[in-house]
Protein backbone atom coordinates (compact mmCIF):
# COMPACT_ATOMS: atom_id res chain seq x y z
CA UNK A 1 0.00 0.00 0.00
CA UNK A 2 2.84 2.33 0.91
CA UNK A 3 4.47 1.70 -2.48
CA UNK A 4 1.28 2.24 -4.43
CA UNK A 5 0.77 5.51 -2.60
CA UNK A 6 4.30 6.71 -3.38
CA UNK A 7 4.26 5.68 -7.03
CA UNK A 8 0.84 7.19 -7.62
CA UNK A 9 1.74 10.49 -5.98
CA UNK A 10 4.97 10.64 -7.97
CA UNK A 11 3.11 10.03 -11.25
CA UNK A 12 0.66 12.86 -10.57
CA UNK A 13 3.58 15.16 -9.71
CA UNK A 14 5.27 14.27 -13.01
CA UNK A 15 2.06 15.21 -14.80
CA UNK A 16 1.76 18.52 -12.93
CA UNK A 17 5.39 19.51 -13.36
CA UNK A 18 6.18 18.23 -16.86
CA UNK A 19 5.18 21.47 -18.66
CA UNK A 20 6.99 23.54 -16.05
CA UNK A 21 10.14 21.47 -16.49
CA UNK A 22 9.86 21.91 -20.26
CA UNK A 23 9.52 25.65 -19.79
CA UNK A 24 12.57 25.90 -17.52
CA UNK A 25 14.73 23.75 -19.83
CA UNK A 26 13.77 25.60 -23.00
CA UNK A 27 14.37 28.98 -21.40
CA UNK A 28 18.07 28.06 -21.59
CA UNK A 29 17.80 27.00 -25.22
CA UNK A 30 20.40 28.48 -27.55
CA UNK A 31 18.14 28.19 -30.58
CA UNK A 32 14.98 30.16 -31.14
CA UNK A 33 12.76 27.12 -31.26
CA UNK A 34 10.50 26.01 -28.43
CA UNK A 35 10.57 22.40 -29.63
CA UNK A 36 14.20 21.59 -30.54
CA UNK A 37 16.92 22.02 -27.95
CA UNK A 38 20.09 23.50 -29.42
CA UNK A 39 22.50 23.89 -26.53
CA UNK A 40 22.70 25.91 -23.35
CA UNK A 41 22.53 29.69 -23.40
CA UNK A 42 21.47 32.59 -21.22
CA UNK A 43 20.69 34.90 -24.10
CA UNK A 44 16.92 34.85 -23.56
CA UNK A 45 17.39 36.15 -20.05
CA UNK A 46 19.53 38.95 -21.41
CA UNK A 47 16.98 39.70 -24.10
CA UNK A 48 14.23 39.75 -21.51
CA UNK A 49 15.97 42.41 -19.45
CA UNK A 50 16.44 44.55 -22.55
CA UNK A 51 12.82 44.26 -23.66
CA UNK A 52 11.24 47.44 -22.33
CA UNK A 53 7.67 46.45 -23.24
CA UNK A 54 7.86 43.29 -21.13
CA UNK A 55 9.30 45.24 -18.19
CA UNK A 56 6.52 47.80 -18.59
CA UNK A 57 3.89 45.05 -18.66
CA UNK A 58 5.41 43.61 -15.49
CA UNK A 59 5.23 47.02 -13.80
CA UNK A 60 1.62 47.48 -14.92
CA UNK A 61 0.73 44.06 -13.54
CA UNK A 62 2.26 44.86 -10.16
CA UNK A 63 0.67 48.33 -9.89
CA UNK A 64 -2.72 46.90 -10.77
CA UNK A 65 -2.38 44.00 -8.34
CA UNK A 66 -1.27 46.21 -5.44
CA UNK A 67 -3.97 48.84 -5.99
CA UNK A 68 -6.84 46.45 -6.63
CA UNK A 69 -5.98 44.14 -3.74
CA UNK A 70 -5.64 47.05 -1.28
CA UNK A 71 -8.96 48.64 -2.29
CA UNK A 72 -10.68 45.26 -2.30
CA UNK A 73 -9.29 44.46 1.15
CA UNK A 74 -10.50 47.71 2.74
CA UNK A 75 -13.88 47.58 1.03
CA UNK A 76 -14.25 43.83 1.57
CA UNK A 77 -13.37 43.95 5.27
CA UNK A 78 -15.88 46.73 5.91
CA UNK A 79 -18.57 44.90 3.99
CA UNK A 80 -17.85 41.63 5.79
CA UNK A 81 -18.42 43.47 9.08
CA UNK A 82 -21.56 45.03 7.62
CA UNK A 83 -22.92 41.74 6.28
CA UNK A 84 -22.09 39.96 9.52
CA UNK A 85 -24.04 42.46 11.61
CA UNK A 86 -27.10 42.47 9.35
CA UNK A 87 -30.11 41.62 11.48
CA UNK A 88 -32.57 40.59 8.81
CA UNK A 89 -31.98 37.11 7.47
CA UNK A 90 -33.18 37.89 3.95
CA UNK A 91 -30.79 40.82 3.68
CA UNK A 92 -27.90 38.60 4.73
CA UNK A 93 -28.85 35.87 2.25
CA UNK A 94 -29.25 38.42 -0.54
CA UNK A 95 -25.86 39.97 0.21
CA UNK A 96 -24.16 36.56 0.28
CA UNK A 97 -25.85 35.50 -2.95
CA UNK A 98 -24.62 38.62 -4.73
CA UNK A 99 -21.15 38.08 -3.28
CA UNK A 100 -21.14 34.55 -4.67
CA UNK A 101 -22.07 35.59 -8.20
CA UNK A 102 -18.56 36.51 -9.43
CA UNK A 103 -17.19 33.29 -7.92
CA UNK A 104 -19.83 31.09 -9.50
CA UNK A 105 -19.96 32.74 -12.89
CA UNK A 106 -17.37 31.68 -15.43
CA UNK A 107 -14.64 34.32 -15.79
CA UNK A 108 -15.56 34.91 -19.40
CA UNK A 109 -19.11 35.92 -18.42
CA UNK A 110 -17.86 38.23 -15.66
CA UNK A 111 -15.42 39.72 -18.16
CA UNK A 112 -17.88 40.38 -20.94
CA UNK A 113 -20.60 41.62 -18.57
CA UNK A 114 -18.24 44.29 -17.23
CA UNK A 115 -17.03 45.06 -20.74
CA UNK A 116 -20.61 45.62 -21.91
CA UNK A 117 -21.22 48.00 -19.00
CA UNK A 118 -18.05 49.97 -19.73
CA UNK A 119 -18.73 50.13 -23.46
CA UNK A 120 -22.36 51.13 -22.85
CA UNK A 121 -21.43 53.90 -20.42
CA UNK A 122 -18.60 54.95 -22.73
CA UNK A 123 -21.00 55.33 -25.62
CA UNK A 124 -23.38 57.37 -23.48
CA UNK A 125 -20.62 59.72 -22.44
CA UNK A 126 -19.43 59.78 -26.03
CA UNK A 127 -15.87 58.62 -25.40
CA UNK A 128 -14.54 56.36 -28.10
CA UNK A 129 -12.11 54.36 -26.08
CA UNK A 130 -13.52 53.70 -22.65
CA UNK A 131 -11.45 50.62 -21.86
CA UNK A 132 -8.09 50.93 -20.15
CA UNK A 133 -6.40 51.08 -16.76
CA UNK A 134 -9.45 52.47 -14.93
CA UNK A 135 -11.88 49.84 -16.20
CA UNK A 136 -9.40 47.09 -15.50
CA UNK A 137 -8.88 48.35 -11.95
CA UNK A 138 -12.65 48.32 -11.36
CA UNK A 139 -12.87 44.79 -12.79
CA UNK A 140 -10.05 43.50 -10.60
CA UNK A 141 -11.51 45.05 -7.45
CA UNK A 142 -14.85 43.47 -8.32
CA UNK A 143 -13.55 39.93 -8.71
CA UNK A 144 -11.27 40.28 -5.68
CA UNK A 145 -14.00 41.44 -3.29
CA UNK A 146 -15.77 38.08 -2.74
CA UNK A 147 -12.51 36.38 -1.79
CA UNK A 148 -11.74 39.04 0.83
CA UNK A 149 -15.27 38.91 2.24
CA UNK A 150 -15.27 35.12 2.41
CA UNK A 151 -11.94 35.02 4.21
CA UNK A 152 -12.91 37.71 6.76
CA UNK A 153 -16.40 36.37 7.59
CA UNK A 154 -15.24 33.15 9.34
CA UNK A 155 -12.91 35.20 11.57
CA UNK A 156 -15.81 37.48 12.51
CA UNK A 157 -17.82 34.44 13.53
CA UNK A 158 -15.02 33.36 15.84
CA UNK A 159 -14.71 36.80 17.46
CA UNK A 160 -16.39 37.35 20.80
CA UNK A 161 -18.76 40.23 20.22
CA UNK A 162 -19.22 40.96 23.88
CA UNK A 163 -15.72 42.37 23.76
CA UNK A 164 -16.77 45.13 21.38
CA UNK A 165 -19.80 45.86 23.52
CA UNK A 166 -17.61 45.95 26.61
CA UNK A 167 -15.27 48.39 24.88
CA UNK A 168 -18.22 50.64 24.09
CA UNK A 169 -19.54 50.42 27.66
CA UNK A 170 -16.12 51.55 28.80
CA UNK A 171 -16.42 54.64 26.64
CA UNK A 172 -15.17 53.68 23.19
CA UNK A 173 -17.03 55.02 20.19
CA UNK A 174 -18.20 52.27 17.81
CA UNK A 175 -15.48 53.49 15.49
CA UNK A 176 -12.76 53.08 18.12
CA UNK A 177 -14.20 49.74 19.22
CA UNK A 178 -13.86 48.50 15.66
CA UNK A 179 -10.22 49.51 15.36
CA UNK A 180 -9.16 48.48 18.87
CA UNK A 181 -11.13 45.26 19.34
CA UNK A 182 -12.66 43.82 16.18
CA UNK A 183 -9.94 44.58 13.66
CA UNK A 184 -7.04 43.00 15.59
CA UNK A 185 -9.00 39.78 16.06
CA UNK A 186 -9.96 39.44 12.38
CA UNK A 187 -6.52 40.49 11.12
CA UNK A 188 -5.42 36.98 9.99
CA UNK A 189 -8.52 36.76 7.78
CA UNK A 190 -7.93 40.24 6.41
CA UNK A 191 -4.34 39.37 5.61
CA UNK A 192 -5.13 36.09 3.86
CA UNK A 193 -7.84 37.90 1.89
CA UNK A 194 -5.29 40.50 0.83
CA UNK A 195 -2.81 37.83 -0.26
CA UNK A 196 -5.45 35.95 -2.20
CA UNK A 197 -6.67 39.11 -3.92
CA UNK A 198 -3.11 40.06 -4.81
CA UNK A 199 -2.28 36.71 -6.40
CA UNK A 200 -5.61 36.47 -8.22
CA UNK A 201 -5.09 39.89 -9.69
CA UNK A 202 -1.50 39.09 -10.66
CA UNK A 203 -2.55 35.98 -12.53
CA UNK A 204 -5.85 37.01 -14.06
CA UNK A 205 -6.07 36.80 -17.80
CA UNK A 206 -9.67 36.22 -18.89
CA UNK A 207 -11.37 39.14 -17.14
CA UNK A 208 -8.47 41.49 -17.92
CA UNK A 209 -8.58 40.47 -21.56
CA UNK A 210 -12.13 41.75 -21.94
CA UNK A 211 -11.83 44.88 -19.82
CA UNK A 212 -8.56 46.38 -20.99
CA UNK A 213 -7.88 48.66 -23.91
CA UNK A 214 -4.95 48.90 -26.32
CA UNK A 215 -3.06 51.36 -24.11
CA UNK A 216 -2.71 49.24 -21.02
CA UNK A 217 -1.09 45.80 -21.10
CA UNK A 218 -0.47 43.49 -18.20
CA UNK A 219 1.83 40.51 -18.35
CA UNK A 220 -0.87 37.88 -18.99
CA UNK A 221 -2.29 40.02 -21.79
CA UNK A 222 1.16 40.43 -23.28
CA UNK A 223 1.82 36.70 -23.04
CA UNK A 224 -1.49 36.06 -24.76
CA UNK A 225 -0.68 38.31 -27.69
CA UNK A 226 2.73 36.70 -27.95
CA UNK A 227 1.38 33.15 -27.94
CA UNK A 228 -0.95 34.14 -30.78
CA UNK A 229 2.14 34.16 -32.93
CA UNK A 230 5.05 31.95 -31.93
CA UNK A 231 6.34 32.03 -28.40
CA UNK A 232 9.97 32.98 -28.15
CA UNK A 233 11.99 31.49 -25.29
CA UNK A 234 12.18 34.87 -23.52
CA UNK A 235 8.62 34.28 -22.32
CA UNK A 236 9.84 30.97 -20.92
CA UNK A 237 12.71 32.83 -19.27
CA UNK A 238 10.27 35.27 -17.69
CA UNK A 239 8.02 32.47 -16.46
CA UNK A 240 11.02 30.64 -15.04
CA UNK A 241 11.97 33.73 -13.07
CA UNK A 242 8.40 34.13 -11.80
CA UNK A 243 8.29 30.45 -10.89
CA UNK A 244 11.54 30.67 -8.94
CA UNK A 245 10.41 33.76 -7.00
CA UNK A 246 7.11 32.11 -6.09
CA UNK A 247 8.96 28.98 -5.02
CA UNK A 248 11.31 31.05 -2.87
CA UNK A 249 8.40 32.93 -1.25
CA UNK A 250 6.56 29.71 -0.48
CA UNK A 251 9.62 28.06 1.04
CA UNK A 252 10.32 31.13 3.18
CA UNK A 253 6.73 31.36 4.43
CA UNK A 254 6.71 27.62 5.14
CA UNK A 255 9.93 27.82 7.12
CA UNK A 256 8.56 30.80 9.06
CA UNK A 257 5.35 28.89 9.78
CA UNK A 258 7.16 25.74 10.88
CA UNK A 259 9.38 27.85 13.17
CA UNK A 260 6.49 29.66 14.82
CA UNK A 261 4.72 26.33 15.34
CA UNK A 262 7.82 24.92 16.98
CA UNK A 263 8.12 27.97 19.20
CA UNK A 264 4.50 27.63 20.27
CA UNK A 265 5.06 23.98 21.10
CA UNK A 266 8.19 24.93 23.02
CA UNK A 267 6.22 27.54 24.99
CA UNK A 268 3.60 24.94 25.88
CA UNK A 269 6.22 22.54 27.14
CA UNK B 1 -29.16 56.09 22.20
CA UNK B 2 -25.83 54.32 21.99
CA UNK B 3 -27.46 51.22 20.52
CA UNK B 4 -29.15 53.21 17.80
CA UNK B 5 -25.91 54.86 16.86
CA UNK B 6 -24.19 51.48 16.61
CA UNK B 7 -26.93 50.13 14.36
CA UNK B 8 -26.65 53.14 12.13
CA UNK B 9 -22.86 52.81 11.95
CA UNK B 10 -23.21 49.15 11.04
CA UNK B 11 -25.65 49.95 8.29
CA UNK B 12 -23.37 52.64 6.98
CA UNK B 13 -20.38 50.33 6.93
CA UNK B 14 -21.77 47.98 4.28
CA UNK B 15 -23.21 50.78 2.15
CA UNK B 16 -20.14 51.19 -0.12
CA UNK B 17 -20.13 47.49 -0.91
CA UNK B 18 -23.87 47.38 -1.59
CA UNK B 19 -23.49 50.27 -4.02
CA UNK B 20 -20.39 48.69 -5.58
CA UNK B 21 -21.93 45.26 -6.07
CA UNK B 22 -25.11 46.77 -7.46
CA UNK B 23 -23.19 48.74 -10.08
CA UNK B 24 -20.48 46.24 -10.94
CA UNK B 25 -22.15 42.85 -10.36
CA UNK B 26 -25.91 43.26 -10.85
CA UNK B 27 -25.96 45.95 -13.56
CA UNK B 28 -23.40 44.16 -15.79
CA UNK B 29 -25.54 41.01 -15.70
CA UNK B 30 -28.55 43.10 -16.67
CA UNK B 31 -26.44 44.53 -19.49
CA UNK B 32 -25.79 40.99 -20.77
CA UNK B 33 -29.54 40.37 -20.82
CA UNK B 34 -30.14 43.77 -22.46
CA UNK B 35 -27.64 43.13 -25.26
CA UNK B 36 -28.93 39.58 -25.73
CA UNK B 37 -32.45 40.82 -26.44
CA UNK B 38 -31.63 43.84 -28.62
CA UNK B 39 -30.09 44.36 -32.03
CA UNK B 40 -27.31 46.76 -33.02
CA UNK B 41 -29.66 49.75 -33.06
CA UNK B 42 -30.98 48.91 -29.61
CA UNK B 43 -34.43 47.66 -30.68
CA UNK B 44 -35.93 44.60 -29.02
CA UNK B 45 -35.36 41.34 -30.88
CA UNK B 46 -35.38 37.60 -30.29
CA UNK B 47 -33.09 36.90 -33.26
CA UNK B 48 -29.96 36.50 -31.12
CA UNK B 49 -31.57 33.86 -28.97
CA UNK B 50 -33.28 32.00 -31.80
CA UNK B 51 -30.04 32.09 -33.82
CA UNK B 52 -28.36 30.05 -31.10
CA UNK B 53 -29.61 26.76 -32.54
CA UNK B 54 -26.65 27.04 -34.93
CA UNK B 55 -24.39 26.64 -31.91
CA UNK B 56 -26.21 23.66 -30.40
CA UNK B 57 -23.39 21.33 -31.44
CA UNK B 58 -20.75 23.64 -29.98
CA UNK B 59 -22.67 23.82 -26.70
CA UNK B 60 -22.98 20.03 -26.65
CA UNK B 61 -19.28 19.55 -27.33
CA UNK B 62 -18.24 22.04 -24.65
CA UNK B 63 -20.46 20.30 -22.10
CA UNK B 64 -19.12 16.90 -23.14
CA UNK B 65 -15.42 17.85 -22.97
CA UNK B 66 -15.90 19.67 -19.67
CA UNK B 67 -17.73 16.64 -18.26
CA UNK B 68 -14.94 14.33 -19.45
CA UNK B 69 -12.30 16.59 -17.91
CA UNK B 70 -14.25 16.74 -14.63
CA UNK B 71 -14.65 12.96 -14.39
CA UNK B 72 -10.98 12.32 -15.23
CA UNK B 73 -9.88 14.94 -12.67
CA UNK B 74 -12.06 13.29 -10.03
CA UNK B 75 -10.62 9.85 -10.82
CA UNK B 76 -7.05 11.18 -10.55
CA UNK B 77 -7.68 13.43 -7.56
CA UNK B 78 -9.60 11.13 -5.23
CA UNK B 79 -6.85 8.53 -4.64
CA UNK B 80 -4.26 11.32 -4.45
CA UNK B 81 -6.26 13.14 -1.78
CA UNK B 82 -6.68 9.85 0.08
CA UNK B 83 -2.96 9.05 0.00
CA UNK B 84 -2.13 12.62 1.03
CA UNK B 85 -4.43 12.48 4.03
CA UNK B 86 -2.54 9.42 5.29
CA UNK B 87 0.89 11.05 5.12
CA UNK B 88 2.82 12.58 8.01
CA UNK B 89 1.97 16.21 8.84
CA UNK B 90 5.14 17.61 7.27
CA UNK B 91 4.68 15.60 4.07
CA UNK B 92 1.05 16.74 3.89
CA UNK B 93 2.03 20.39 4.03
CA UNK B 94 4.73 19.79 1.44
CA UNK B 95 2.28 18.01 -0.87
CA UNK B 96 -0.38 20.70 -0.72
CA UNK B 97 2.33 23.24 -1.50
CA UNK B 98 3.48 21.18 -4.49
CA UNK B 99 -0.08 20.95 -5.77
CA UNK B 100 -0.72 24.68 -5.39
CA UNK B 101 2.59 25.80 -6.85
CA UNK B 102 1.75 25.23 -10.55
CA UNK B 103 -1.37 27.38 -10.14
CA UNK B 104 0.87 30.36 -9.42
CA UNK B 105 2.42 30.05 -12.83
CA UNK B 106 0.83 31.87 -15.69
CA UNK B 107 -1.77 29.52 -17.08
CA UNK B 108 -1.18 30.60 -20.68
CA UNK B 109 2.49 29.60 -20.51
CA UNK B 110 1.71 26.33 -18.77
CA UNK B 111 -0.80 25.45 -21.46
CA UNK B 112 1.57 26.54 -24.19
CA UNK B 113 4.31 24.28 -22.82
CA UNK B 114 2.13 21.28 -23.61
CA UNK B 115 2.59 22.05 -27.30
CA UNK B 116 6.31 21.33 -26.89
CA UNK B 117 5.44 18.01 -25.27
CA UNK B 118 2.69 16.91 -27.65
CA UNK B 119 3.79 18.31 -31.01
CA UNK B 120 4.67 16.13 -34.02
CA UNK B 121 8.35 16.77 -33.33
CA UNK B 122 7.67 17.06 -29.62
CA UNK B 123 9.05 15.20 -26.65
CA UNK B 124 6.58 12.30 -26.62
CA UNK B 125 6.84 11.65 -30.34
CA UNK B 126 10.65 11.83 -30.21
CA UNK B 127 10.64 9.21 -27.48
CA UNK B 128 8.14 7.07 -29.39
CA UNK B 129 10.18 7.18 -32.59
CA UNK B 130 13.23 5.93 -30.66
CA UNK B 131 11.34 2.71 -29.95
CA UNK B 132 10.08 2.58 -33.49
CA UNK B 133 6.55 3.89 -33.22
CA UNK B 134 5.80 6.47 -35.89
CA UNK B 135 4.67 9.96 -35.02
CA UNK B 136 1.27 9.91 -33.40
CA UNK B 137 -1.11 12.83 -33.81
CA UNK B 138 -1.41 14.15 -30.26
CA UNK B 139 -1.70 17.89 -30.60
CA UNK B 140 -4.77 19.47 -32.20
CA UNK B 141 -7.05 16.66 -31.09
CA UNK B 142 -10.03 16.71 -28.72
CA UNK B 143 -7.95 14.53 -26.41
CA UNK B 144 -5.33 17.27 -26.12
CA UNK B 145 -8.04 19.79 -25.20
CA UNK B 146 -9.40 17.56 -22.44
CA UNK B 147 -5.83 16.94 -21.25
CA UNK B 148 -5.28 20.70 -21.06
CA UNK B 149 -8.43 21.11 -18.96
CA UNK B 150 -7.46 18.29 -16.60
CA UNK B 151 -3.95 19.66 -16.27
CA UNK B 152 -5.01 23.22 -15.53
CA UNK B 153 -7.84 22.50 -13.10
CA UNK B 154 -6.73 19.29 -11.36
CA UNK B 155 -5.50 21.19 -8.25
CA UNK B 156 -9.01 22.61 -7.80
CA UNK B 157 -10.27 19.03 -7.52
CA UNK B 158 -7.52 17.72 -5.24
CA UNK B 159 -7.52 20.47 -2.63
CA UNK B 160 -11.21 20.52 -1.59
CA UNK B 161 -11.36 16.70 -1.43
CA UNK B 162 -8.13 16.61 0.57
CA UNK B 163 -9.48 19.27 2.95
CA UNK B 164 -12.52 17.17 3.88
CA UNK B 165 -10.51 13.96 3.86
CA UNK B 166 -8.03 15.09 6.57
CA UNK B 167 -10.92 16.11 8.81
CA UNK B 168 -12.31 12.55 8.92
CA UNK B 169 -11.96 11.18 12.43
CA UNK B 170 -9.54 8.24 12.21
CA UNK B 171 -11.36 6.43 15.02
CA UNK B 172 -14.39 6.11 12.73
CA UNK B 173 -12.27 4.15 10.28
CA UNK B 174 -10.98 1.94 13.09
CA UNK B 175 -14.54 1.37 14.23
CA UNK B 176 -15.49 0.28 10.71
CA UNK B 177 -12.56 -2.15 10.72
CA UNK B 178 -13.51 -3.49 14.14
CA UNK B 179 -17.05 -4.05 13.01
CA UNK B 180 -15.76 -6.20 10.19
CA UNK B 181 -16.07 -4.02 7.12
CA UNK B 182 -13.74 -4.76 4.21
CA UNK B 183 -11.48 -1.96 2.94
CA UNK B 184 -13.81 -1.55 -0.07
CA UNK B 185 -16.97 -1.23 1.95
CA UNK B 186 -15.18 1.04 4.40
CA UNK B 187 -14.33 3.32 1.49
CA UNK B 188 -17.83 3.14 0.06
CA UNK B 189 -19.84 3.46 3.26
CA UNK B 190 -17.66 5.54 5.57
CA UNK B 191 -15.09 7.61 3.70
CA UNK B 192 -17.00 8.41 0.52
CA UNK B 193 -20.19 9.83 2.12
CA UNK B 194 -18.10 12.11 4.30
CA UNK B 195 -16.15 13.50 1.35
CA UNK B 196 -19.20 14.37 -0.76
CA UNK B 197 -19.05 18.13 0.03
CA UNK B 198 -15.41 18.22 -1.11
CA UNK B 199 -16.24 16.28 -4.27
CA UNK B 200 -19.05 18.67 -5.08
CA UNK B 201 -16.98 21.80 -4.69
CA UNK B 202 -14.20 20.12 -6.68
CA UNK B 203 -16.58 19.25 -9.51
CA UNK B 204 -17.86 22.84 -9.58
CA UNK B 205 -14.38 24.30 -9.61
CA UNK B 206 -13.25 22.10 -12.50
CA UNK B 207 -16.42 22.06 -14.58
CA UNK B 208 -17.17 25.81 -14.68
CA UNK B 209 -13.78 26.97 -16.01
CA UNK B 210 -13.54 23.95 -18.35
CA UNK B 211 -16.91 24.53 -19.99
CA UNK B 212 -16.15 28.21 -20.59
CA UNK B 213 -12.49 28.03 -21.62
CA UNK B 214 -11.23 29.47 -24.87
CA UNK B 215 -7.45 29.51 -24.59
CA UNK B 216 -6.97 25.79 -24.07
CA UNK B 217 -9.06 24.85 -27.09
CA UNK B 218 -7.30 27.44 -29.27
CA UNK B 219 -3.81 26.28 -28.41
CA UNK B 220 -4.17 22.52 -27.90
CA UNK B 221 -7.12 21.98 -30.23
CA UNK B 222 -5.45 23.96 -32.98
CA UNK B 223 -8.61 25.88 -33.85
CA UNK B 224 -10.25 22.67 -35.01
CA UNK B 225 -12.13 22.23 -31.77
CA UNK B 226 -14.35 25.28 -31.36
CA UNK B 227 -15.80 25.47 -27.89
CA UNK B 228 -18.46 27.80 -26.60
CA UNK B 229 -15.82 30.03 -25.00
CA UNK B 230 -14.15 30.43 -28.39
CA UNK B 231 -17.43 31.50 -29.97
CA UNK B 232 -18.01 34.09 -27.23
CA UNK B 233 -14.45 35.38 -27.46
CA UNK B 234 -14.81 35.75 -31.23
CA UNK B 235 -17.95 37.86 -30.93
CA UNK B 236 -16.26 40.29 -28.57
CA UNK B 237 -12.70 40.42 -29.90
CA UNK B 238 -12.87 39.88 -33.64
CA UNK B 239 -16.32 39.90 -35.22
CA UNK B 240 -17.71 42.53 -32.81
CA UNK B 241 -21.21 41.13 -32.60
CA UNK B 242 -21.80 41.99 -28.95
CA UNK B 243 -25.48 41.11 -29.13
CA UNK B 244 -24.90 37.55 -30.27
CA UNK B 245 -22.01 37.16 -27.82
CA UNK B 246 -24.24 38.36 -24.98
CA UNK B 247 -26.96 35.89 -25.99
CA UNK B 248 -24.51 32.97 -25.95
CA UNK B 249 -23.10 34.08 -22.60
CA UNK B 250 -26.59 34.36 -21.16
CA UNK B 251 -27.41 30.79 -22.18
CA UNK B 252 -24.05 29.54 -20.89
CA UNK B 253 -24.66 31.27 -17.56
CA UNK B 254 -28.15 29.80 -17.23
CA UNK B 255 -26.85 26.31 -18.09
CA UNK B 256 -24.14 26.58 -15.44
CA UNK B 257 -26.51 27.94 -12.79
CA UNK B 258 -28.90 25.05 -13.45
CA UNK B 259 -26.13 22.46 -13.14
CA UNK B 260 -24.86 24.11 -9.94
CA UNK B 261 -28.36 24.16 -8.50
CA UNK B 262 -28.79 20.46 -9.28
CA UNK B 263 -25.41 19.69 -7.71
CA UNK B 264 -26.13 21.70 -4.59
CA UNK B 265 -29.17 19.58 -3.89
CA UNK B 266 -26.76 16.73 -3.15
CA UNK B 267 -24.84 18.89 -0.75
CA UNK B 268 -26.51 19.70 2.53
CA UNK B 269 -23.74 21.60 4.24
CA UNK B 270 -24.88 24.86 5.80
CA UNK B 271 -22.04 27.12 4.68
CA UNK B 272 -22.34 28.79 1.32
CA UNK B 273 -25.59 30.62 1.02
CA UNK B 274 -26.07 30.11 -2.67
CA UNK B 275 -29.71 30.83 -3.22
CA UNK B 276 -31.15 29.73 -6.50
Amino acid sequence: MKHISRIYTALVMVFLYAPIAVMVVYSFNASRSTSVFGGFSLKWYAELLNDSSTIEALENTLVLAVLSSLVATVLGTLSAVGIFSMKKKWAKTAAMTVTNIPMMNPDIVTGISLMLLFVFVGQMVGSKNSLGFGTMLIAHITFNLPYVILSVLPKLRQTDHHLAEAAQDLGCTPFMAFFKVILPSIMPGVFSGLMMAFTLSLDDFVISYFTTGPDFQTLPIKIFSMTKRRVTPDMYALSTLIFLSVLLLLILSNVAQARSEKRREGAKA
Amino acid sequence: MNKKRTDFAQKLISAPYIVWSAIFIIVPLLMVAYYAFTDKSGAFTLDNISGLSRYAKTFGMSLLYAAEATVISLIIAYPLAYFMSNMKAGAQRMMSMLIMLPMWMNFLIRTYSWITILAKTGIINTLLSKIGIGPVQLINTPGAVVLGMVYNYLPYMVLPIYTVMVKIDKSLLEAADDLGSSPISRLRRVIFPMTVPGIISGITMVFVPSVSTFYISQKLGGGKTMLIGDVIEMQFQSSYNYNLGAAISLVLMVLILISLAVMNRFDDSEEGGILI
